[in-house]
């Protein structure tokens, strides 16, 4: 394990454009989780002669990314955002992946009405305008954080489950899985200890890349106003709420989309690497050449 | 293929079915349209009275079995707000979206597939490393923060293009430019990725041995390959948009049916909520079946049944 981290690292260590990714999504990471204990009380802090300050060094380091309409740090705002908008996907995903994936187990072990119960539930869910299904539980519920983070899980749900599914009905013909089955195994005891560890890499993948996406969709959703309200707020809410400056202070707007855009681009750049390196036909190319 | 559609259809309809009355059972537990569409000094009299003319005074259940009766006789039931037939804002507003997704998908696949088989053409090319980081760049970008970006930069600052609204052939260009980013990214990535993996495959090398000019091989022999993989993600991007282009619809004001949804859901105006569910959910399979026998076409070796 320990020899196999170090195989991929120095993997990444020779890839330039990964690497940098990689950093970045360290540093937005980094401060996401320790911003906040500093600059919390910044990111409320309304001081009146910053109002629509603009970027640059007048104002002190807080104010480099300039002031908001009520004159507040827009860096504070921009890493408590950070906070808010990833923890947000980060449950989300981890949900949606650890449903979808043992629904789609069951669905495709089992096979038979299960599965066909189980499949047209997913195609409900995929057809359901992910929008509605936001604005109905938040009409529901109330827009606060956890129930953003069941909407975005539910949507997420199907694509975790029909790959998955599709996994174990290859893998469950395979010789080792037939074998364990005549031995006497139990499904539950296969499906965990035979099955599961195929469909990990696969699952794992997807989840970098839905992770860019379920930050895209919630960003989207905060914009439009239904995401967490104030005061919590995050990078979407700040787009939005930067819109009716957008002629005197573009910076209000500009930097949280900024950062949405660094998070979700690197994370592609990753997901992408993480699969040409997961994928054991592929991973030469990363380690011969410099250039890919 | 008869078969394959009609079983296809089967399972449609059952998701259909389902995806109706969980919009239907769901949307009125919202809340009540006579709070929002009432005075707020409205006695109770005229709560009640609001609430028989319109048949919100029934239980749930019977309210879904009438609905599910006018359905089948293409009675889609009366909007709440505009006083006419629910699915006549619905369907004035969905030849908008189906437009603004036509000509996204029309400018965007050819300059893919360009961007693409040029990128691949030279693989670790300065031009292949510039192509990959634009392209990774418009398929991450969050949509709204484009839309804002450009109309502060071509409306506001430059005056060039209105900020919103539609009429003229101006009114077309942020709306598309913004849209078509995540498509060209996404489908130059694909077109890249497949073109590189069938370059080294030996039909090629036999067609460099032949003689066949470049241009041939990288257009005819090589973007072949990509054709299959292209269709399914550009037929998932084109579901995508006939489901309603939210953002841009809201932010540029177009009149489109992601918009016109998103209106009817704040105020409650269950029947064009429905209205705009149904239409957009049976063309989503419409396309779908035209998705697949694109699949067909393409690649003989591909048999429904």
């Amino acid at each position: 394990m320990l020899n196999r981290l170090s195989r991929m690292s120095s993997m990444l260590a020779r890839d330039g454009f990964a690497l940098v990714c990689a950093i970045l999504l360290i540093v937005i990471i980094g401060f996401a989780l320790v911003g906040p204990f500093f600059l919390s009380d910044h990111a409320t802090k309304m001081q009146l002669t910053m109002r629509n300050a603009s970027p640059g060094f007048d104002g002190g380091w807080l104010y480099i990314f300039g002031g908001d309409a009520l004159g507040r740090s827009v860096l504070a705002r921009v890493i408590v955002g950070a906070r808010n908008t990833l923890m947000i996907a980060a449950a989300a995903v981890a949900i949606s992946a650890i449903v979808g994936t043992l629904l789609g187990m069951i669905s495709g072990y089992r096979g038979g009405s299960v599965d066909n119960i189980i499949m047209r539930l997913a195609d409900i869910i995929l057809s359901f305008p992910a929008l509605l299904l936001a604005l109905i539980i938040i009409y529901l519920l109330g827009p606060s954080g956890f129930n953003i983070i069941i909407v975005l899980a539910i949507a997420g749900i199907p694509i975790y489950l029909r790959t998955a599914r599709a996994q174990v009905l290859e893998v469950r013909e395979r010789l080792y899985v037939s074998a364990a089955r005549s031995m006497g195994l139990s499904p539950w005891r296969i499906v965990v200890s035979h099955v599961l560890p195929a469909l990990l890499p696969t699952t794992l993948t997807l989840a970098t890349l839905e992770f860019s996406n379920v930050v895209l969709t919630e960003s989207a959703l905060s914009f439009l106003g239904l995401g967490i309200q104030p005061p919590d707020f995050t990078w979407g809410a700040m787009v939005a709420a930067g819109r009716s400056y957008l002629s005197s202070a573009w910076w209000i707007s500009f930097w949280p989309g900024f950062f949405i855009m660094l998070t979700t681009l690197s994370l592609n750049v990753l997901s992408s690497w993480v699969r040409t390196a997961m994928d054991s036909q592929q991973s030469w190319r990363l380690e011969t050449s410099v250039t890919s | 293929m008869l078969t394959y559609i009609i079983r296809r259809a089967s399972h449609s309809l059952i998701a259909l079915v389902g995806l109706l009355m969980l919009v239907f059972f769901l949307s009125r537990l919202t809340g009540d349209p006579a709070s929002v569409l009432l005075p707020v000094d409205a006695t109770a009299a005229q709560r009640i009275e609001f609430a028989a003319r319109h048949g919100l005074d029934d239980s749930l259940i019977v309210q879904f079995g009438s609905y599910l009766k006018d359905l089948v006789q293409f009675d889609f039931g009366m909007s709440l707000r505009q006083q006419r037939g629910a699915m006549e804002p619905a369907l004035e507003a969905f030849p908008h979206t189906l437009q603004l997704a036509f000509v996204t998908m029309l400018l965007a696949l050819p300059l893919a597939v360009c961007l693409g088989a040029l990128a691949a053409n030279r693989p670790g090319s300065l031009f292949d490393r510039i192509t990959t980081i634009l392209t990774l760049a418009g398929a991450s970008a969050p949509t709204f923060w484009i839309a804002v970006l450009a109309v502060l930069f071509f409306s506001l600052s430059l005056g060039w293009l209105p900020t919103s609204g539609t009429g003229t052939i101006a009114h077309w260009v942020l709306p598309v430019g913004v849209l078509m980013l995540r498509p060209v990214g996404l489908l130059a990535q694909v077109v890249r990725t497949t073109m590189v993996g069938a370059i080294n495959s030996p039909y090629v090398k036999t067609a460099w041995a032949k003689g066949v000019p470049r241009s041939q091989i990288l257009f005819v022999h090589v973007l072949r390959n990509s054709l299959l993989p292209l269709v399914s993600v550009a037929g998932d991007l084109t579901v995508s948009m006939v489901n309603g282009a939210v953002i841009v619809e809201t932010i540029f004001g177009w009149p489109g049916i992601g918009a016109l949804l998103l209106n009817a859901i704040i105020e409650r105006d269950f029947a064009v909520v429905q209205a705009c569910i149904l239409l957009t959910a049976c063309s989503i399979f419409i396309l779908n079946i035209v998705i697949d026998l694109i699949y067909a076409f393409l690649d003989p070796r591909i048999r429904y049944s």
